[in-house]
């Protein structure tokens, strides 16, 4: 009897007392994971349109919560990590209003028409987010879409009075705390105690995304000087980026440094074939024809005048053949000989088309929104005026070797002065460029996939061809937490990025 | 030798610990007092359930039980890597049961019994890191049971009967593990299917050999459950023709196993009874979950289960103290159905111990009060179920889980 109590009794307490199942060693108290020498509890990120979650060609709130800092600081809150704030729009959609008007548009969405075929279109809707009325701060994320190196230390950069002339930044009006601040001493105000800087994407990619319309600054230290497509000369780069970093790293226990990706690696450069135009055989003599005066007569000419030099003549030749041909195009860098054709008596219409003309080849990268206009009529009333066949292919739409040149010089130096600045400051370094190669080159596997940067099906980038999927954030954060772990000896856990959304399915 | 079957049976609790699917035993508080075993026991109209061959042993011209338990269980899931962790917030369940035996002549007893040996009722958070599998799930079944029970003689008896049952399921999760719509709302379906039924039946026999000891044996058949024209609801799904989730009905079919049970039960020094019984549940009738939408532009759903046959083993200790007291206490361990690599959330039994007591309290000639307590410890187990596919490319989802159960019950009994 006495022995039976006593089990009973037993068996009641082991009931009682283990009745929430708990685990030997839980994820969830504290002290599992270790923030090692870093302190997360105050996590500034700033940056550009990377750092603010910009995707699908607009900011919106979807896209701003999977930005890279709102998933890392989802993760440092295993570690000590505190509250993040965003500046989120107020919508969806992610157009901005100024004053009322609409400047700039919403975002992509892939639709599907009625025979099947799937392409981005804009997402219909009126937006609400007022940059005149914005949210107040301080933000954790200051992050400023369109915003390059010099600007994030430029007074006025958030004067909503300069947006229109190009003087300010919309987003940056929004939030900056008044129209004189500047985006490094608002972050800075806010004593970070760890911190993300990833600039100078667009130091380089504006001049790229518009096909090299813009000039290559360098050695013109004068910022105020530049044009938006400008590549920014890597002294006024490495200038002001240690100054921000400086401003950061005051008083930080430390922070991470994101270098440039190659832009050859988005596929807005890589979507769009350089043999992009088909034809037929008869078409293509037809427009050899058309070019034979130019490729027989006139080339030699301008060679024999000393004007050009052999080798551009050769570069400028024009063969079509039956298949996949590659487009005419206007290249800046050729010699302008449109003068010198009229003064030989062409018409100036045929010496402008000649003027800088040659036709693509393997060297250039047709940019994506090239595609809506490659095989299209310059003209609607003559169909002889095939974009890429008969008129060229506007300067803005290719990146040529010789521009793609440039970008890549300014930003190996970009990346150089970031590299060395987190070595001689001892933060954390995101080798953002190798990372990106590794998903454009055979992409990178997780649980569930492989992440690669094939335009729309790729996962890892979103309808513009230039920002990340929610999915391609995730996985740069954990390229990050892979550094950050690694620098300050911490033990943050990664994402499952087969968990984090691609592209946005939607018919309007 | 009272203190030998004490130590042999918790000797065998710490030796091995094993619990199934879906199945939830709680069909009676005596027979759960005593690590619900039952099939060669004879002591209250409990045996409707546990094995019918026993009624016509019975004393009384009237018996009935009736009770509720009260289910509180919780499992925890987390993966280290990820720092992912999730706690069920399950609804307290109350299974219940209703058994009659009517002693129509020496030689003839009448049985019905009302009871829910199936169920599940697991709620996650929306959402969590698992929710592409399930976010939460409802599983209820009733079975009616007539019975008849025959005495061959005063060593042998035969009983059974048909079983009729009505299930229903609901059961919800999101369609993928990223699809939302532009609001970032996670699609996700829930279906459900109510009022579904279908036959079984059961039958057993039971052998006394001498006064003390009774053997017994039970066979309950594989009833599956097939839901028709259930409804199917879609929500939070992008509009576009590439996820064309529209609401929609769905057949599916759910088993619930054929059991066999075999045991003993060995009455001593007067006041004791000692039973074990052994179960063996035909789990490999579950090969997986598929859901068939009508639409025919929604995909169905193929959730493989493949769960093997398994086994519990079930030990009981009833003492009667007074006339007004009878003490009870019991041990099991079940093993789980559940093979390596298809540990699914939805129903995340590993290997269970079940811890069991209770008494009896005698109130008058006629009626009992029956308590039981049933404390369930699954040990921490780390599983994956790696056969969901994330657009055809394999996706495991792993990570340690531990559950618990803790179950109370109440019950009456009255006999005339």
């Amino acid at each position: 009897m006495k022995n039976t109590i006593n089990i009973c009794l037993g068996l009641l307490a082991i009931g009682f007392v283990s009745c929430e199942p708990e685990f030997e060693n839980p994820v969830n108290e504290e002290g599992f994971y270790d923030s090692g020498s870093a302190n997360f509890s105050n996590f500034v990120a700033v940056g550009n349109s990377l750092t603010a979650g910009f995707a699908d060609n607009a900011l919106y709130i979807t896209g701003q919560q999977n930005s890279y800092p709102n998933i890392l600081a989802g993760q440092f809150e295993f570690a000590g990590g505190g509250d993040f704030t965003q500046p989120l729009m107020n919508d969806n959609l992610g157009g901005l209003l100024l004053n009322g008007t609409q400047i700039a548009d919403n975002r992509l969405v892939l639709s599907v028409g009625a025979d099947g075929e799937r392409a981005p279109v804009l997402l219909e809707g009126n937006p609400t987010t007022e940059i005149t009325n914005g949210p107040t701060g301080p933000f954790n994320n200051m992050g400023i879409p369109g915003a390059k190196s010099f600007h994030l230390v430029a007074p006025g950069y958030g004067n909503a009075g300069g947006i229109l002339s190009g003087t300010a930044n919309p987003y940056y009006a929004r939030i900056a705390t008044s129209s004189n601040a500047t985006v490094i001493a608002d972050a800075a105000s806010q004593s970070p105690s760890f911190f993300a800087l990833w600039i100078g994407n667009n130091d380089i990619l504006s001049y790229a995304t518009s096909g090299g319309v813009g000039v290559d600054q360098t050695g013109n230290v004068d910022p105020t000087t530049y044009g938006p497509n400008d590549i920014t000369d890597p002294n006024v780069f490495a200038s002001v980026y240690s100054q921000e970093v400086d401003a950061l790293a005051a008083g930080a226990s430390g922070g991470v440094l994101i270098n440039i990706p190659d832009v050859t690696s988005i596929p807005y450069f890589t979507t769009v074939p350089a043999q992009a135009i088909p034809l037929d055989a008869a078409t293509a003599g037809a427009v050899n024809t058309q070019f034979a005066q130019y490729n027989n007569q006139v080339l030699p000419t301008l060679v024999g005048a000393g004007i050009i030099t052999q080798e551009e003549a050769d570069a400028r030749m024009v063969n079509f053949s039956a298949g996949q041909n590659f487009p005419i195009l206007t290249d800046d860098d050729l010699t302008d000989v449109t003068q010198i054709l009229i003064a030989q008596g062409l018409p100036p219409e045929t010496a402008a088309l000649l003027g800088q003309l040659r036709q693509a080849n393997n060297n250039d990268l047709i940019v994506l929104t090239a595609s809506s206009v490659l095989g299209t009529q310059a003209d609607p009333n003559n169909p002889l005026s095939i974009i890429g066949v008969a008129v060229p292919l506007q300067d803005q739409f290719v990146l040529t070797g010789v521009e793609q040149s440039r970008v890549s010089t300014a930003s190996a130096a970009y990346n150089a002065t970031i590299q060395g600045i987190a070595s001689a400051n001892d933060l954390a370094f995101v080798d953002a460029r190798a990372a990106l190669r590794q998903v454009a080159q055979g992409g990178v596997a997780y649980n569930g996939g492989v992440l690669t940067s094939a335009f729309a099906t790729g996962g890892a980038f979103s309808l513009d061809g230039v920002h990340p999927t929610p999915r391609g954030y995730a996985y740069t954060a954990n390229v990050m937490i892979d550094a950050i772990n690694a620098q300050y000896n911490a033990t943050i856990p990664k994402v499952e990025i087969g968990n984090y959304a691609t592209i946005t399915l939607a018919n309007n | 030798m009272k203190k030998v079957v004490l130590l042999a049976v918790f000797a065998l609790a710490t030796a091995v610990t094993y619990a199934g699917g879906y199945r939830v035993s709680l069909q009676g508080q005596k027979a759960l007092a005593m690590g619900h075993t039952g099939v060669a026991v004879v002591n209250s109209a409990e045996s409707v359930f546990f094995n019918p061959a026993g009624l016509v042993y019975l004393e009384n011209k009237l018996s009935i039980s009736a009770g509720v338990s009260g289910v509180f269980s919780t499992v925890a899931y987390q993966n280290e890597a990820l720092g992912t962790y999730a706690e069920t917030d399950n609804p307290v369940s109350t299974p219940l049961y209703f058994y009659a035996s009517y002693q129509a002549t020496d030689w003839l007893a009448l049985g019905l019994g009302v009871y829910t040996p199936y169920g599940s009722t697991v709620e996650y958070e929306d959402d969590w890191a698992g929710s592409h599998l399930v976010n939460n799930i409802d599983l209820q079944a009733i079975f009616i049971q007539p019975s008849v029970s025959l005495k061959v003689n005063d060593k042998f008896s035969v009983g059974g009967g048909p079983i009729y049952v009505t299930g229903s399921v609901n059961f919800n999760r999101n369609l993928t593990r990223s699809l939302t719509d532009l609001e970032g709302n996670r699609s996700e379906v829930t279906i459900d299917a109510s009022g579904v039924t279908n036959w079984g039946w059961t039958a057993g026999f039971m052998f006394n050999p001498t006064d003390n000891l009774r053997i017994g044996a039970n066979y309950r058949s594989e009833i599956i459950l097939e839901a028709e024209e259930g409804d199917a609801d879609f929500q939070n799904v992008p509009n576009s023709p590439l996820t064309p989730f529209v609401d929609t009905q769905f057949d599916a079919s759910l088993p619930m196993p054929a059991e066999l049970t075999v045991g003993l039960s060995y009455e001593f020094c007067e006041k004791w009874t000692f039973a074990f019984d052994y179960n063996r549940a035909f789990w490999d009738v579950y090969e997986s979950l598929s859901i068939d939408f009508a639409n025919p532009q929604v995909p169905d759903s193929e959730n493989l289960r493949n769960y093997k046959n398994s086994s519990s083993y079930r030990f009981g200790l009833q003492y009667d103290v007074t006339e007004m007291f009878t003490l009870r206490a019991g041990y099991y361990f079940d093993e789980t159905p559940v093979r390596d690599g298809y540990f699914a959330p939805e129903t995340p039994r590993n290997d269970s111990s079940g811890y069991t007591a209770g008494l009896t309290v005698n109130v008058g000639k006629h009626f009992q009060i029956d308590a039981s307590f049933l404390y369930l410890h699954f040990k921490e187990v780390d599983a994956s179920y790696d056969y969901h596919f994330d657009q055809g490319v394999r996706a495991p989802f792993s990570g340690t889980y531990k559950s618990s159960a803790f179950v109370p019950g109440l019950g009456v009994s009255y006999k005339l």
